[in-house]
């Protein structure tokens, strides 16, 4: 018997339509309204955007093998928005050098993560706990409760609104399309990805063929830092503001995405496209959830049980008998 | 010769390490606070530290058959929400009893549901765990949405004030879990815990019943923290529905401090007891020496991190040399 195989990106996106066409029959939604509806449609993309971005560090690190994961993505998140709330000011001239500021201090952090779990060999999973730690006591000290600055108006016109009046579509989504097909280059294109592919299956018969595990992991990690710092200067683009909590909830979302994206946690297998896949499944999960009104307690309820069915569809490893 | 001693006592015990960093900060707290192994200042801090022990040891558990448990917080708020909205503030020692009891099965059937999806249907710890996880906290939200509720006075100043032979009570428990660890590891079913988180496959291909093994780990986390569940309510004496959600990572973290592989198959519990022990101590040394509140949260996690990367640095300085 042959089995009817759909690759995960691609069941991800069936399943988002049918959500979404579902959920126009709600009382709330959209109903025959395709002006709405269509509305609706860009508005959960242009919010998948960042949990997109961010959970493109993650796609790198769980990648790469090794239990590779990276929880400090959320207090990066918020560190760096902080950075280009504050460096920025309301001037648009230093949005640039912002930029440059959050990638920097994103792959900083990234490589620091690396340098303790290649070379002092700690699990990835707490040395990331450990540094997310680290960097939300840092975001502390350096804010003692309250930050001065300002978003540029060039930020929100970049990020938040459309390219132009008669093209109703948000910047921030090409720019995601844009990066979308960088990351797909670098996975699929580069010897960057075939390394990072090959040290996530096996790392001994990687570096047995030449590849430096040692210096790719290094490079997983400084990049992972690097994108969440870059999700960090989008956010804050997006939303005007800052706050302490800002990254923290895009920390295991992103991770989820991944999982749902038909990413192997164990590394070796998976694309960018189903990570983004992933990301707009659970957007469009929540924001239903926040639109249909339910109280707090349900909505996290249905959250765990969609996920839960989600994964089983096809998240399965494979079975010990085989 | 001196290194390979080295190597065995840490190859052969992982717990090693966990106890110099313990003895290190019972040192640093003792000099900060001298009064520290007075009856009433241990009874206060090991009151303290008992939920997160228990929840240490569960996740050790997990953790040791090659998973780990994110939904353990989750299991922790359902219990302390069920006993503080069904016992009341005046409710009678029975009534505890009897929800103590339906607690414990609640972490029972919590856990099952875990070590079903993990074991039988083959999908990834973390993920599973994060799913339920938001199950279990909604379920607890469901259950009492805004902090409130509790259980009567008289049981909460037992657990707080107990201390038998002039030693806390926490100290008791903790020596049951020790000993229960002890028998267990003994056992056939340790042998076959420690094969499971070492190499499922080849446990599996010499009939260790991996996935029954698998299952029951969970079911054990569930266990263990429900009882931490049941402890923090005690101590707290209250109900809220975020109870539980910080205290997931804390036991992770403890775990690994206590020289126990994130990976399987490796470590006990005794040097997760330990690591836990060493975190609460770590808040009390970090709330002794008077440092600007401002430092806090940044001194704890470095702390953290150096203590993780310490086992590390010791052995890159010694393949140096």
């Amino acid at each position: 018997m042959k089995r009817i195989s759909v690759s995960p990106p691609v069941a991800a996106l069936i399943l988002a339509v049918i959500l979404f066409l579902l959920s126009g029959l709600l009382p709330n939604g959209f109903g025959s309204d395709l002006d709405v509806a269509r509305a609706q449609a860009t508005n959960i993309l242009r919010l998948a955007v960042f949990l997109g971005v961010i959970a493109a560090g993650q796609t790198l690190v769980i990648i790469s093998g090794s239990e590779g994961i990276d929880l400090s993505a959320g207090s990066v998140v918020t560190l760096t928005a902080i950075l280009t709330y504050v460096i920025v000011n309301g001037a648009d001239e230093k949005v640039l050098p912002a930029l440059i500021v959050s990638l920097a201090v994103g792959a900083l952090i990234g490589l620091l993560n690396g340098i303790g779990i290649t070379f002092l060999k700690i699990s990835p999973f707490v040395m990331t706990l450990g540094m997310s730690g680290v960097v939300t006591g840092a975001i502390i000290i350096i804010n003692h409760g309250t930050v001065s600055g300002k978003v540029a108006p060039i930020m929100t016109r970049l990020i938040a609104r459309p390219l132009s009046p008669s093209f109703q579509i948000p910047n921030a989504i090409i720019i995601w399309i844009l990066f979308g097909i960088l990351m797909w280059l670098l996975l699929e294109r580069t010897t960057f990805g075939k390394n990072l592919f090959a040290i996530g299956v096996n790392r001994v018969t990687a570096r047995l063929s030449g590849v430096n595990v040692a210096g790719m992991n290094l490079a997983a990690y400084s990049l992972a830092g690097a994108l969440a710092g870059f999700g960090g200067f989008l956010v804050v683009g997006n939303t005007g503001v800052v706050f302490i909590a800002l990254g923290q909830p895009f920390l295991f979302p992103s991770i989820a995405a991944v999982a749902v994206g038909g990413t192997l946690l164990s590394g070796g297998k998976g694309s960018y496209w189903g990570t983004m896949a992933g990301a707009i499944v659970l957007t469009l999960i929540t924001s239903l959830l926040t639109t249909m009104q339910m109280p707090e307690s349900v909505r996290r309820m249905v959250l765990g049980a969609t996920l839960l069915i989600l994964i089983s569809i096809y998240g399965r490893q494979r079975a010990l008998r085989q | 010769m001196k290194q390979s001693r080295w190597d065995a006592l840490v190859g052969r015990r992982p717990a090693f390490f966990a106890l110099i960093l313990l003895v290190l900060s019972l040192i640093i707290n003792f000099i900060l606070q001298p009064n520290m192994f007075a009856r009433e200042t241990l009874n206060s801090n090991m009151r303290v530290f008992l939920p997160i022990i228990l929840m240490a040891a569960g996740q050790a558990i997990v953790i040791l058959g090659g998973g780990i448990d994110i939904s353990v917080g989750g299991i922790v708020s359902i219990v302390n929400t069920v006993l503080a909205t069904r016992v009341g503030l005046d409710g009678s020692p029975e009534q505890m009893w009897q929800f103590v009891f339906l607690s414990l099965l609640a972490g029972l059937i919590a856990g099952a549901i875990n070590g079903f999806f993990i074991a039988y249907l083959r999908l990834q710890p973390i993920i599973t765990t994060y799913a339920t996880s938001f199950l279990y906290a909604g379920l607890a939200l469901f259950i009492l949405p805004n902090p409130g509720g509790g259980i009567p006075a008289n049981i909460v100043a037992f657990y707080r004030i107990s201390t038998p032979f002039n030693l806390p009570l926490a100290i008791y428990i903790i020596a049951i879990v020790l000993l229960i660890w002890l028998y267990m590891s003994s056992t056939r079913y340790g042998k076959f815990l420690f094969a499971v988180g070492g190499k499922a496959d080849a446990a599996y291909e010499t009939a260790v019943p991996v996935t029954w093994v698998q299952f029951s780990t969970y079911v054990i986390s569930g266990l263990m923290a429900a009882l931490s569940g049941i402890a923090i309510t005690m101590l707290s004496g209250s109900g809220n529905a975020d109870i539980g959600g910080p205290m997931t990572l804390n036991s992770i973290t403890a775990v690994v401090i206590g020289g126990n592989a994130l990976s399987g198959g490796v470590g006990g519990v005794a040097g997760p007891v330990m690591g836990a022990i060493t975190l609460g101590i770590i808040q009390n040394i970090i709330s002794f020496a008077n440092i600007d509140t401002w430092w806090e949260t940044f001194l704890k996690a470095t702390i953290i991190v150096v203590a993780l990367a310490a086992p590390g640095i010791i052995n890159l300085f010694r393949r140096r040399a």
